[in-house]
């Protein structure tokens, strides 16, 4: 327990810290995700057979691929990236992108191929009445969107957006290995200087638990709270 | 783009891959015994027996497989005594330590997908069993459980895919697998994208493998 304590003994404020760090990673990461997912859904249900190709590329190779080769795919290509844009625009200076920006960014594309199939299944499994009736009381696009198929398709997809944000926040201990000082991280640390990897692995396990179980207790009120008036 | 990269690194990373199927084939086949044993545990009336098998699950699933790796690999070899036993033969050697961590997780998942499967059998179908006068462990093992396992089929098809992917944290200790030497040939040559495409391309083709044998199976299986 001595090794727990806070201040310059124990390493109880680094583990609180990088557990911090891990939550503002998964919900960085999520809502990149969402916003992956915004753009590709309609992909995914367009008429238009090309769009569709597009969409089903993106959710396939990405739910396909494992998830440490994305990560690496940005680790080292990252910068790379940002640098051969810049340099259009005259910008020929060494840019290094911060090891939160390059992990979220790996965790949300990931996290947005699963949002993704899961909007896409809500938004079918919704009546096609519902479609149809706002149509014909003629409700303009963004009202129909928001009002009508956004609040059933919540409801439908919230149980399986709870799956994705349990395989997101897991995902996010793979960033650990681009030096990011997240729970994964900060164990490796503190199991390396005190030689006693057991104890913080078997801590940091307690710490993702802890986080999966409080999260899923939030997700239920926010389930309860979706599916009112069903 | 680096067309010669791709090709030269392609007979490495197809070499690799061989691990990672050795590795894959044989958390599958310990990870579906051990999952088949906790669902029966679950499936128990006992409360005890009951709890034990759910909080394996629960631990499993709610924690990332790295960490179960890095438990395993670096936590275990710290105890003395196991240092001492026969089991440090298996323990110190980062392989079956992968091993041993891929099985338990996919264990974990395995007993959930073959639980629900168990559970949504209609009891109409075991109380014709009974009025027929089969046994009970008869009607377990010879209709429960085949009918719980097509019903579980496609959800393990995606465990499947899951675990394959799962296998690339392999590369986490030490082991060279297909990321591991992905990893190593993008950071001796600072080619991620050529790197990515070909060693993605094997991946995804398993992936596709993978899903067709499940769909196969599943018609097969059909009733």
């Amino acid at each position: 327990m001595e090794l727990l304590s806070f201040g310059k003994t124990g390493w109880g404020d680094e583990l609180l810290i990088a557990t911090m760090m891990t939550i503002a990673v998964s919900i960085t990461a999520m809502i990149i995700g969402f916003l992956f997912a915004l753009i590709f859904t309609p992909l995914k249900l367009s008429k238009s057979k090309f769009l569709n190709l597009i969409g089903n590329s993106y959710t396939t190779v990405i739910r396909g691929v494992p998830e440490l080769l994305v990560i690496y795919l940005f680790f080292f290509g990252g910068s790379g990236a940002v640098m051969y844009v810049a340099s259009i625009f005259g910008y020929n200076e060494y840019i290094e992108i911060n090891a939160f920006i390059t992990g979220s960014f790996a965790i949300g594309i990931i996290s947005g191929a699963y949002s993704t199939e899961v909007f896409r299944g809500a938004i079918q499994s919704i009546d096609k009445g519902q479609f149809e009736a706002s149509k014909v009381l003629g409700l303009k696009k963004p009202v129909h969107f928001f009002k009508v198929i956004m609040p059933q398709m919540l409801r439908l997809a919230i149980p399986n957006l709870s799956n994705v944000w349990q395989i997101t926040l897991k995902d996010t201990s793979l960033i650990s290995v681009t030096g990011l000082v997240e729970i994964m991280r900060q164990s490796y640390i503190a199991a390396g200087s005190t030689r006693d990897p057991l104890f913080f692995y078997s801590f940091a396990a307690v710490l993702y638990l802890l986080l999966t179980y409080l999260s899923m207790k939030l997700i239920n009120k926010l389930e309860i709270r979706y599916s009112r008036g069903y | 783009m680096d067309f010669e990269l791709m090709i030269n690194s392609f007979p490495k990373l197809l070499n690799a891959t061989l691990i990672t199927l050795k590795l894959l084939s044989a958390s599958l086949i310990f990870g579906l015994f051990i999952g088949l044993f906790f669902a029966i545990l679950r499936v128990n009336k006992n409360p005890i027996v009951n709890k034990f098998a759910y909080g394996y699950s629960y631990v499993f699933r709610g924690t990332p497989l790295l960490v179960q790796i890095f438990i395993i690999y670096f936590g275990l070899g710290q105890i003395e005594y196991l240092r001492s036993t026969v089991l440090w033969v298996i323990l110190k050697e980062p392989y079956w330590c992968a091993i041993i961590a891929f099985s338990l997780n996919t264990g974990a998942y395995t007993s959930e997908i073959l639980r629900s499967a168990f559970q949504t059998i209609k009891p109409g179908i075991i109380e014709a069993g009974q009025s027929l006068g089969i046994s009970n462990k008869i009607i377990f093992y010879k209709i429960q459980i085949p009918i719980a396992i097509r019903q579980s089929l496609p959800a393990y098809g995606n465990e499947i895919i899951l675990m394959m992917k799962g296998t690339s944290l392999a590369s986490t200790v030490t082991l060279m697998d297909l990321t591991g030497v992905a990893k190593y040939i993008i950071s001796t040559t600072f080619k991620p994208i050529e790197v990515f495409i070909v060693a993605g391309g094997i991946y995804l083709f398993m992936t596709f493998i993978i899903h067709n044998v499940i769909k196969f199976l599943e018609r097969k299986y059909s009733y």
